[in-house]
């Protein structure tokens, strides 16, 4: 799980690009990008909980 | 698209940033004095020797190969053409700094700094890695850092790339900016020390069966707080001097740095405590270190850009992240960070690219090849989303390829032993009793 967590902060990275390149109107840009964020953010909370309580060793 | 030119200084902004720069060294002083003061004192000499350590790596292997990747602005570099817009992603200096002239000029400038501050990001992973890192592995990592991560980014933002390009391609502000480092050292230093926190898992004891954290305090308090003061000054240096290289700051415009840095870390100190005194009804010693140096890691990116009064509130919200991302870290999150370091470098960090993008007033000239104001907020953010969808999963990948080959975490028996004797076959304090047996079932 915790790759692909990464992989959608990736994802959510290559979003906010493909708004900067391709949208040249300032809002649409700015939700776009946004939005990828947003994904970034999904991301970020996969990893997160892919890490938890698998540290048998610290018990 | 206008490839950046090489700044050219005049000799005072020379003779300023070379005095800047040798301020840098004692950022990094501070940081290891706070690492090791945080960490428990059966670990104390390992922290200290870890620092030298992968301070020293980091500068030899930027030396290698770390400038030749970053390169810098108006400097060679290979370019992708994406759209019609030239994308700079990588430098092509030669490796071993050959081809660089040693005399002040803005090259040679940028490399001295660079290596002073690649050493300072990878100090910052020692902070999350406390007490169970290995001392080899330690040394294997910075060298990633300093030979892969740091580089590439600290290309596409100090060195022409495509991050400082943001404005003159795509009418984003002055392009991503981040004057002192708040992104391209601490963030960078951050990350790499969240992957290694989650790589290494907690240390024993930490969690008990239930998920509950168990506290283990530092163990010099006057270590701590030492080094914050430590750190001041090299801060100071820190976001001067890249103000100057980065910026292209007036050398006068160094007071009005100096101000906001300390005005940031100061106002960061004030809420930290006031969050802990509400909290846990004293403030804490150790989360307040934290909340300084916090406050000086969000002011680097728009000290010189701002009114005193915006250094202020940006310092007041880096000092409110540090206290109540610190217990989030640690309760909600699991992660064992005893330096606090991913709070403090990667959270603070990003907050204070964000609150350049909202606060800053830059200046009438050009910067990054632009002069636009509109959508700086949008480069910031756009900077912010590399860091977290490129550098943590590079960091991330890169530490964990390494732990396959090389596990980085010191057997049960050496966190048990302390690592000063585990690998280095002395203590810290030899004529101490220093620590009791926190190995039992709590």
């Amino acid at each position: 799980m915790k790759f692909a967590g990464l992989s959608l902060l990736s994802a959510g990275w290559l979003l906010v690009l493909a708004a900067i390149v391709l949208l040249s109107a300032a809002a649409p840009r700015a939700a776009f990008a946004l939005a990828g964020c947003g994904v970034e953010a999904l991301g970020l909370v996969l990893t997160v909980r892919a890490h938890f309580g698998g540290y048998g060793a610290s018990e | 698209m206008t490839p950046p030119a090489t700044p050219v200084f005049s000799d005072l902004a020379t003779a300023v940033c070379i005095l800047f720069v040798f301020l840098v060294p004692l950022a990094a002083a501070g940081i290891a004095l706070i690492n090791t003061g945080l960490g428990r004192s059966r670990s104390a000499a390992h922290s200290m020797m870890t620092s030298l350590a992968v301070f020293a790596v980091a500068a030899v292997v930027f030396f290698i190969c770390g400038f030749a990747f970053q390169g810098y602005a108006g400097g060679p570099g290979h370019v992708l053409r994406i759209a019609g817009k030239d994308w700079g992603w990588i430098g092509a200096q030669q490796f071993f700094l050959r081809g660089l002239r040693f005399d002040g000029s803005a090259s040679s400038l940028v490399a001295w700094l660079q290596m002073l501050s690649v050493g300072l990001a990878a100090m910052i992973p020692l902070g999350s890695g406390g007490d169970r890192w290995k001392l080899g592995a330690c040394c294997a990592s910075s060298a990633l850092l300093a030979g892969i991560t740091y580089p590439i980014f600290a290309h596409w933002v100090w060195g022409g790339g495509w991050l400082a390009q943001l404005g003159a391609n795509y009418g984003l502000g002055r392009g991503f900016v981040d004057a002192g480092g708040s992104g391209t050292i601490q963030v960078v230093g951050g990350l790499t020390a969240l992957s290694i926190a989650w790589i290494l898992g907690p240390r024993h004891g930490k969690y008990a069966v239930d998920g509950m954290p168990a506290a283990i305090p530092g163990h010099n308090a006057v270590l701590v707080l030492f080094g914050c003061l430590l750190s001041l000054l090299g801060w100071y240096g820190l976001n001067s001097a890249g103000a100057i290289l980065f910026a292209n700051a007036d050398p006068k415009r160094c007071v009005l740095i100096a101000i906001n840095t300390t005005l940031c870390a100061a106002a960061a100190t004030l809420a930290t405590a006031v969050v802990t005194r509400f909290r846990f009804g004293k403030p804490d010693a150790s989360l307040c270190a934290n909340g300084w140096i916090g406050g000086l890691v969000a002011s680097s990116a728009a000290a010189p850009f701002l009114a005193p009064a915006a250094a202020v509130l940006i310092g007041m919200v880096a000092g409110a992240l540090v206290a109540l991302s610190v217990e989030w870290f640690e309760l909600r999150f699991q992660v064992d960070d005893p330096g606090g370091a991913v709070s403090v470098h990667a959270v603070c960090g990003i907050w204070g690219l964000l609150a350049l993008g909202i606060c800053a007033r830059m200046p009438d000239q050009a910067l990054n090849g632009a002069i636009g104001n509109q959508s700086q907020w949008l480069a910031q953010v756009v900077g912010i989303a590399t860091l977290l969808g490129f550098v943590l999963p590079l960091a991330y990948g890169l530490n964990w390829l390494l732990n396959r080959f090389f596990p980085q975490r010191v057997a049960v028996e050496g966190e048990r032993q302390g690592l000063d004797l585990h690998e280095l076959g002395a203590g810290a304090y030899p004529e101490f009793v220093t620590h009791t047996d926190d190995f039992l079932n709590r």
